[in-house]
């Protein structure tokens, strides 16, 4: 059992950091920890810019292989990357989506026609993804997915009609994924088809919602005959579900690490603010601010467990429990920031409803234990995949 | 970065989890708990002859096996999987303890001592709420040392061949001591407790004659600290044991048990609460062995005191609660059968209790944590 890096790793850490430091200067340094879960309104052009920057120092999609652009780089050197770009303050990630889901997802299942479209533009950070999944009628339930796409033979194009709910970023993004059914008769996740749509065309609509932040993340996504080509659906007919839930395999965990990063810079700033309003001196918050810290190293040595991989690769129980150990972590540590504070959180500094980092904090953090699968619906995959309990009964309530 | 077993740290999980299925059954832990010893002589030496665990943490350069601290605590997590009712905790932290006295005849002796089977039995304070609390005292007088007072929770101490106990000097630091339950003016009773798969004794000492020769450790005030760290660490591979069996065999119950034409696995409510004791488990485990490991830096200097009282808290605080939560959430589980004396649950339920406030409570580990994060000075 070892919990360090290899001196190469250590190399390869040194080099990310030295970039880091030398890039996120000048018309940068605004952009330094803005972005990401509850903040993805600011800084939108620059963030986007950046990420051009990044394409230049040849970091975006380290992960994939050489030949798309990638650095091929290994488990350990993407976490390492994640950690260094969280601890410089890196900007939430405008192009996380095409780096690591539809580029993972195209290399696993494209062909080589769509790769060689889609691929590029991501690696170079000029073309931005949205995930189209959840609809009104499918949200834990996604094999409820109503949207349907047909195949316009005279126009020789792939035509989707539903309408998509909570799209984040869509409003800022070039391209959707969408899940849609394609045969009429089939239901759940049969007859589905995975397939890449332009967002920038008459047969889609995007409306923003406005979440009890005040601000609009995600969005409303309407598709009216929306089209593209023939060469846009992802596998076969049919193969939707599979290529969908693909995507979950991909995640081995490497942006766990610069994620729990952010995590601590959250937690220092509350220690720092207990210590000098005296609530460090209050018996509960002491416990609860301890808790908070075993919580983020229990995370972190999870984390290590699972990045250390399973004997057989199969999903480690590590790997299964860590949505749900840091989403609730994570809507906690919420709420000790607003204990912590006392009355003075609920004071709106700037605008009429400006909120400071800890506030849209603690009301975005009820976000994390809903979106990417919501506690309950974790709760019964670790019961049913970990435990071998059996799967929930389907159908009316009775 | 592989924090994962080595491929001989994964066959000692395997044969310690084979030996312990074999030998410590639900059948013979309540056997072991209703004898007049406490616990079963036979497969003490048993443990100590076919496996050498008593070995394990004892230095190669005592002819031990001196192995690491991952390796100590896959065997006590194993044990606590199955209820194991033995000496081997309470030797397993006297070899803890010893390991940081500076080499002397008597160190050297008892380290022989653990590995001919001995058992030394450690007695670090006397708890009332608090663990600090040393009342055992050195008077000199007249050229001849004495020890007197009390420590209570003696792990196995009725039994012990040796005692390691720490005592007040008259300048109010600590040393460490070996005496001999058969010397004048010592008493060691067993202490009846509500667990009894870990048997446990109060030691008294009325003017107990020392000489120098048994004196460990002079200044024992930082031995004292990490001792307790130590011995943590070791109770928490213990209740991730109770933990993880806790989850397996009320996780095996409800598949069984039907109601409503259904078996009771399949109710949500269930379902959650063992994926609840999964997370638990799993997260105890992680600290554990980040502990481990932390404890093998250490002892090579390579990370500080600090930081080894650290990874004792979090992992004492995590572990005690997981166990404590799954054990009780294990009896919910199995409704009527978890009040019974027959099923196994309830001697988890009652482990987990007595390990929870063993050497500390978790908020007492929450609150020293929280001195270290928040009373130093600012970061
Ligand atoms: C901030 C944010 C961003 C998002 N971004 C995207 C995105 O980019 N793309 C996308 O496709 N989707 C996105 N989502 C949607 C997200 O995946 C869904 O909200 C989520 O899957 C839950 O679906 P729902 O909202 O319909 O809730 P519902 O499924 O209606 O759930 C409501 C409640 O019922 C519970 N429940 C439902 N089923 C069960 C069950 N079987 N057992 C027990 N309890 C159950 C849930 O746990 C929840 O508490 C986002 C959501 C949020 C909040």
């Amino acid at each position: 059992m070892k919990l360090t890096f290899s001196a190469a790793d250590e190399l390869f850490r040194e080099e990310v950091a030295d970039w880091l430091n030398d890039n996120l200067t000048g018309e940068f340094a605004e952009v330094r920890y803005r972005g990401g879960p509850g903040d993805e309104h600011h800084f939108v052009t620059e963030r986007k810019a950046w990420e051009r920057r990044l394409a230049v120092g040849r970091w975006t999609c380290i992960g994939w292989p050489e030949q798309w652009g990638g650095r091929a780089a290994s488990i350990e050197q993407q976490v390492i990357f994640h950690e260094e770009y969280a601890r410089a303050g890196g900007p939430g990630r405008m192009g996380h989506i095409g780096d690591t889901l539809t580029g993972p997802t195209l290399l696993a299942f494209g062909s080589e026609t769509q790769k060689a479209t889609y691929l590029p533009p991501i690696r170079n950070g000029e073309v931005f993804w949205s995930q189209g999944y959840s609809e009104p009628g499918a949200g834990s339930d996604l094999a409820a997915i109503r949207s349907r796409a047909e195949f316009d033979e005279d126009a020789g194009q792939w035509k989707i009609t539903g309408q998509k709910v909570w799209t984040s970023l869509a409003h800022e993004s070039d391209y959707v994924f969408v899940l849609a059914r394609i045969d009429r008769d089939s239901t759940r996740h049969h007859g589905l088809g995975f397939f890449l749509v332009a967002l920038n065309q008459p047969g889609v609509t995007i409306r923003p919602i406005t979440q009890l932040t005040g601000t609009a993340e995600f969005n409303e996504v309407y598709f009216d005959e929306a089209v593209c080509g023939p060469d846009d659906l992802v596998g076969a007919p049919g193969d939707g579900w599979k290529v969908a839930m693909g995507l979950l395999g991909f995640e081995r965990g490497v942006s766990t690490l610069g994620q729990q990063m952010l995590f601590q810079t959250e937690l220092d700033e509350i220690i720092r603010i207990a210590k000098v309003n005296g609530a460090s001196r209050d018996p509960d918050i002491r416990q609860r601010i301890a808790e908070a810290h075993i919580g983020l190293k229990t995370m972190r040595y999870n984390s290590m467990r699972m990045l250390s991989g399973t004997e057989d690769g199969s999903l480690s129980r590590e790997a299964m429990i860590y949505k749900l150990y840091w989403s609730s972590w994570h809507r906690n540590l919420g709420k000790l920031a607003m204990d912590v504070l006392g009355p003075d959180a609920e004071l709106i500094e700037n605008g009429p409803y400006d909120l400071n980092r800890l506030q849209s904090l603690f009301l975005f953090t009820r976000a994390d234990t809903i979106y990417g699968g919501t506690n309950q619906i974790q709760r019964n995959l670790i019961a049913e995949r970990a435990l071998g309990m059996p799967k929930e009964p389907r159908g009316p309530a009775k | 970065m592989k924090f994962a077993f080595t491929d001989e740290q994964r066959m000692l999980r395997d044969t310690s989890q084979a030996f312990l299925a074999d030998t410590s059954s639900s059948r013979a832990v309540r056997m072991a708990c209703a004898s007049d010893r406490g616990f079963d002589d036979a497969l003490w030496r048993r443990v100590c002859d076919d496996m050498y665990w008593q070995g394990i943490l004892v230095p190669e350069e005592n002819d031990g096996l001196g192995l690491g601290w991952v390796e100590m605590v896959i065997v006590l997590e194993a044990a606590g999987e199955r209820l194991l009712t033995s000496p081997l905790f309470a030797v397993a932290q006297s070899a803890a303890a010893l390991t940081q006295c500076p080499k002397t005849a008597c160190r050297d002796a008892l380290f022989g001592s653990i590995l001919a089977g001995d058992i030394v039995a450690l007695a670090l304070s006397n708890p009332s709420s608090d663990w600090h609390c040393v009342d055992a005292r050195v008077d000199t007088s007249e050229g001849v040392t004495h020890l007197s007072g009390e420590a209570g929770f003696v792990s196995c101490g009725y039994a012990a061949e040796h005692v390691l106990v720490a005592a007040q000097n008259a300048d109010d630091t600590l040393s460490l001591w070996c005496i001999n339950p058969s010397q004048e003016g010592v008493r060691i009773e067993r202490t009846p407790t509500m667990d009894q798969t870990r048997p446990m004794a109060h030691l008294y000492m009325d003017a107990v004659t020392v000489s120098n020769e048994q004196c460990l450790l002079a200044d024992a005030n930082e031995w004292f600290n990490r001792t307790l760290a130590l011995s943590r660490i070791l109770t928490v591979a213990d209740q991730v044991g109770i933990a993880q069996a806790s989850l397996d065999i009320s996780v095996a119950y409800t598949k069984e048990r039907s109601q409503f034409d259904r078996t009771i696995a399949s109710f949500q409510a269930i379902k959650h609460k063992a994926a609840d004791m999964m997370l638990k488990v799993e997260s105890a485990r992680s600290l554990l062995y980040y502990a481990a490991c932390t404890v093998d830096a250490w002892s090579v200097g390579q990370v500080n005191d600090e930081a080894l009282l650290e990874a004792a808290y979090m992992a004492s605080a995590c572990a005690s609660d997981a166990a404590f939560f799954n054990a009780g959430s294990g009896i919910q589980m199995h409704g009527g059968v978890g009040i019974t004396e027959e099923y196994d649950i309830q001697l988890y339920f009652k482990r987990a209790r007595a390990t929870e406030s063993f050497l500390g409570r978790p908020s007492d580990m929450r609150e020293s944590l929280a001195s270290q994060l928040l009373d130093g000075a600012a970061p």
